[in-house]
């Protein structure tokens, strides 16, 4: 057996340890926080010379070849170090549903400018403050046109194109790929509570879009694409619980109250035991969806769920109790304590909430056999 | 990554599964033993060790020399695996195997280990273990029963022991044990600690039940009065014994398992085949949202497990991961025995013939000890603090002073 990343990957997460610490410290960080700049441009043109953004992009459409376990190690990092770009939006979801569902010319078009940067893309689901359904949605394609509001789109400020998921009718969605710089397309920056990460609401008034994958079958690969993505953004999550519980752990040591350190404290110390424990449920349920992933397993729906709840789960406690650990001073601006927290709830509504990630979860037990294997014979 | 087996691990697993095929009932296919006397479960639990020594499947990672086979630590985790599936009585020989054995190999003299090993081996001889005391739980190294050398004229070498334990698990149908106790009350509570081999049939011992709140009795109290104990069964050095009794607690690790009973399946299973306001309970928002957590625990724990477990099998150590399994399985299973009670609503309260054999209600019942035995959540959370987060210990009143002028309470 083994359940460990290669050495190969082992060393790409030291090399990416180090980039990002230079390149996605704090400061840089908050230049995004406070600044105008949707996100970090030079940050993202090293990510882009790295190789990052082709790392599960075949050779032959101009990426990196490289598979899913070393983007799994790539996410986690970026999620360690906060990092303001838009490679969630463009690598774990666009270019994923062009790998899944795309077409021969689509592949072509778009992978080799997605893999070299110079193309961004997102995905549009979201209409509103409530989730998006087949019954409320109100964005539709009629004869290749969309029309209507996106809102909130990640990274759709500055992405070239997104995959949005429109109603064809009353009963069916497809996914569209659509070019946001075109005709018919109007977006407009809005504020949300992590700046760090950019988002748009993004008008459509007759854009043109092409369909991406079958048509009518827009949920079910919606369903399968986030799938795979939360894989992704739980390796995030786990980079930000466990920076987070490092965060909290270096200040109890260095602070002292009533002439100790704080650290001695069991208050603070059970405090920190919990935040280890939910971090290293969430880390080894990610381990599995990891595998899930790169082996395209018939148990990915259950794994992802897993990995998504558990993490959404260990990044939340995890950036909260850190906060708490500061005392006051994690409640300053200067403080990063609220960039974790910021980014914890960011990356746990992203892809749906935690609720309805739960009750996927639950369906996909029952959909499997672990309650029939699990059941005692009920007696006579 | 994958899981599976090195080409060796396979071979290994294959002949451990076809000893187990040709001499076990697998569990899914086992009867239901409940209310089974202790004798006929005793009975059963040596008849299948002798088995498994004959066959050389017992005490896989002991030495060659007394009685085991000196295996890898990967082959004893595959073992545990394979025999797991099976309805086989390994209960009694837990702490004896796990605990014992492997402290009496670090620290005994050689002629204990050629009189002691093999008996355990091959299951004639049962053992347990004598650490906790009134006045010592979490704090096992404040016990007070005492050691005394005998110096009177025309004694030989030996000790004598008197005072009491508490919490043995078996002692009752147990031959020996591992005994610590102080020596030296004169010096710091750590210091003055020796352990002893104890013949559990010895004159002056004496075992009482203990009744948990469960109505179980698994527990013993065990009394020594004027006990004597040869000097050659000491076991490590006199004043030592807090250093042995590390070594004992150090061999839990690799045998820490998780809190048994009811999981997320169970729950899941409960919830497709009972009614909550005539819908089926698992179409019920929080009962979904209560199942899916507590699988998402059963889920990491597992994979935590299985972490360890590939550290294992490729050479390294294992990291502190598995530190968590206990404090996460027994909160669990306390969480689901109750929720699962409170799906059978009133009738949850019920013990007479109640769904899938009253396993919440048996679950809800022995949690709390699951949370407290083999150490406390308090003391699990500390040990998590301190040597995996690096925090700094506890500050500690009685470290620098003489035991007998420890603070004592009222209530020992």
């Amino acid at each position: 057996m083994n359940f460990e990343f290669s050495e190969d990957q082992n060393m790409l997460r030291e090399q990416a340890q180090n980039f990002l610490r230079a390149k996605s410290d704090s400061k840089a960080v908050r230049k995004i926080l406070e600044g105008d700049e949707p996100f970090d441009q030079a940050l993202w043109k090293g990510m882009v010379d790295l190789g990052w953004t082709g790392v599960t992009i075949p050779e032959e459409y101009g990426g990196i070849g490289l598979g899913h376990l070393e983007l799994c190690v790539i996410a986690e990092e970026l999620g360690r170090s906060l990092a303001p770009t838009p490679f969630a939006s463009s690598v774990y979801l666009a270019t994923e549903a062009l790998l899944q569902f795309g077409s021969e010319a689509q592949k072509q078009a778009w992978l080799p400018k997605l893999a070299a940067g110079e193309v961004i893309g997102t995905v549009a689901v979201g209409e509103g403050t409530q989730a998006t359904t087949q019954k409320n949605m109100k964005v539709s394609a009629t004869s290749g046109k969309l029309h209507g509001t996106k809102l909130p789109v990640a990274d759709g400020d500055v992405a070239d194109i997104a995959i949005v998921i429109a109603k064809d009718s009353d009963s069916a969605a497809s996914l569209y790929l659509v070019e946001l710089g075109g005709k018919g397309v109007a977006r407009k920056t809005v504020k949300t509570l992590d700046p760090t990460r950019s988002h748009a609401q993004v008008d459509f008034d007759g854009a043109s879009a092409e369909s991406l994958g079958a048509t009518g079958q827009g949920w079910s690969q919606l369903e399968k694409l986030f799938d795979r993505a939360a894989i992704l953004f739980a390796w995030e999550q786990v980079g930000g619980a466990e920076a987070s519980l490092q965060m909290a752990r270096d200040y109890a040591m260095d602070r002292y109250a009533f002439g100790r350190p704080i650290a001695s404290f069991q208050a603070i110390k059970h405090k920190l035991a919990d935040m280890y424990i939910a971090h290293t449920l969430a880390r080894s349920n990610c381990y599995y969806g990891a595998w899930a992933l790169s082996t395209d397993a018939p148990e990915l729906p259950l794994a992802a769920a897993t990995a998504r709840v558990s993490a959404t789960e260990a990044f939340h406690e995890c950036s909260k109790e850190n906060i708490q650990t500061h005392g006051g001073m994690g409640f300053t601006w200067e403080f990063d304590c609220h960039l974790y927290y910021r980014r914890s709830k960011l990356l746990s509504l992203n892809l749906g909430s935690l609720p309805r990630w739960k009750d996927r979860l639950v369906t996909r037990l029952e959909e499997s056999n672990l309650a029939q294997a699990n059941a005692m014979p009920e007696r006579a | 990554m994958d899981f599976s087996d090195t080409p060796q691990e396979a071979e290994f697993r294959n002949k451990a599964r076809a000893f187990l095929q040709a001499n076990a009932t697998p569990k899914r296919q086992a009867k239901l033993r409940k209310d089974e006397p202790e004798a006929e479960l005793i009975k059963r639990a040596k008849a299948w060790q002798k088995l498994k020594a004959d066959n050389s499947w017992a005490c896989l990672h002991w030495p060659e020399a007394y009685g085991g086979q000196g295996a890898t630590p990967m082959e004893l985790i595959i073992w545990g695996q394979e025999e797991a599936h099976y309805d086989v009585p390994i209960g009694p020989f837990a702490i004896g195997l796990g605990m014992c054995g492997p402290t009496v190999i670090a620290f005994a003299g050689e002629e204990c280990k050629q009189r002691y090993l093999p008996k355990m081996v091959t299951g004639e001889e049962i053992w347990c273990q004598l650490f906790s005391e009134p006045a010592g739980g979490s704090d096992v190294a404040n016990l007070r029963t005492r050691a005394v050398k005998d110096r009177s004229a025309g004694a030989g070498d030996e000790w004598v022991i008197n005072g009491q334990k508490v919490w043995t698990s078996g002692a009752q149908f147990c031959d020996y044990g591992i005994l610590l106790t102080r020596s030296d009350p004169s010096v710091p509570k750590h210091k003055g600690l020796t352990m002893f081999i104890v013949d559990m049939k010895a004159p002056g011992v004496e075992i009482k039940p203990i009744k948990q709140a469960s109505g179980h009795s698994g527990f013993n109290e065990v009394y020594f009065t004027d006990v004597r104990i040869a000097d050659d069964h000491r076991l490590g050095a006199v004043g030592d014994g807090w250093k042995v009794s590390i070594v004992t607690l150090m061999n839990e690790r690799l045998a820490v398992g998780s809190a048994g009973g009811p999981d997320a399946g169970e729950l899941l299973a409960l919830a497709q085949n009972i009614e909550v306001d005539d819908a089926p309970a698992i179409a019920n928002q929080a009962v979904r949202d209560r199942i899916a957590t507590w699988y998402c625990e059963q889920s990491g724990l597992k994979f935590t497990k299985l972490r360890v477990q590939s550290a294992l099998s490729r050479g390294g150590t294992p990291g502190p991961e598995n530190s968590i399994t206990k404090i996460v399985s027994a909160n669990k299973l306390q969480g689901i025995g109750s929720f699962g009670m409170d799906l059978m609503d009133a009738g949850g309260i019920l013990v007479d013939e109640p769904p899938m054999d009253g396993q919440f209600q048996a679950a809800w019942m022995t949690a709390p000890g699951y949370r407290i035995a083999g150490g406390t959540d308090e003391i699990l959370r500390n040990i998590i603090a301190e040597r995996v987060l690096q925090l700094p210990g506890d500050i500690r009143v009685d470290k620098a002073v003489p035991f007998s002028e420890v603070p004592q309470g009222g209530k020992s």
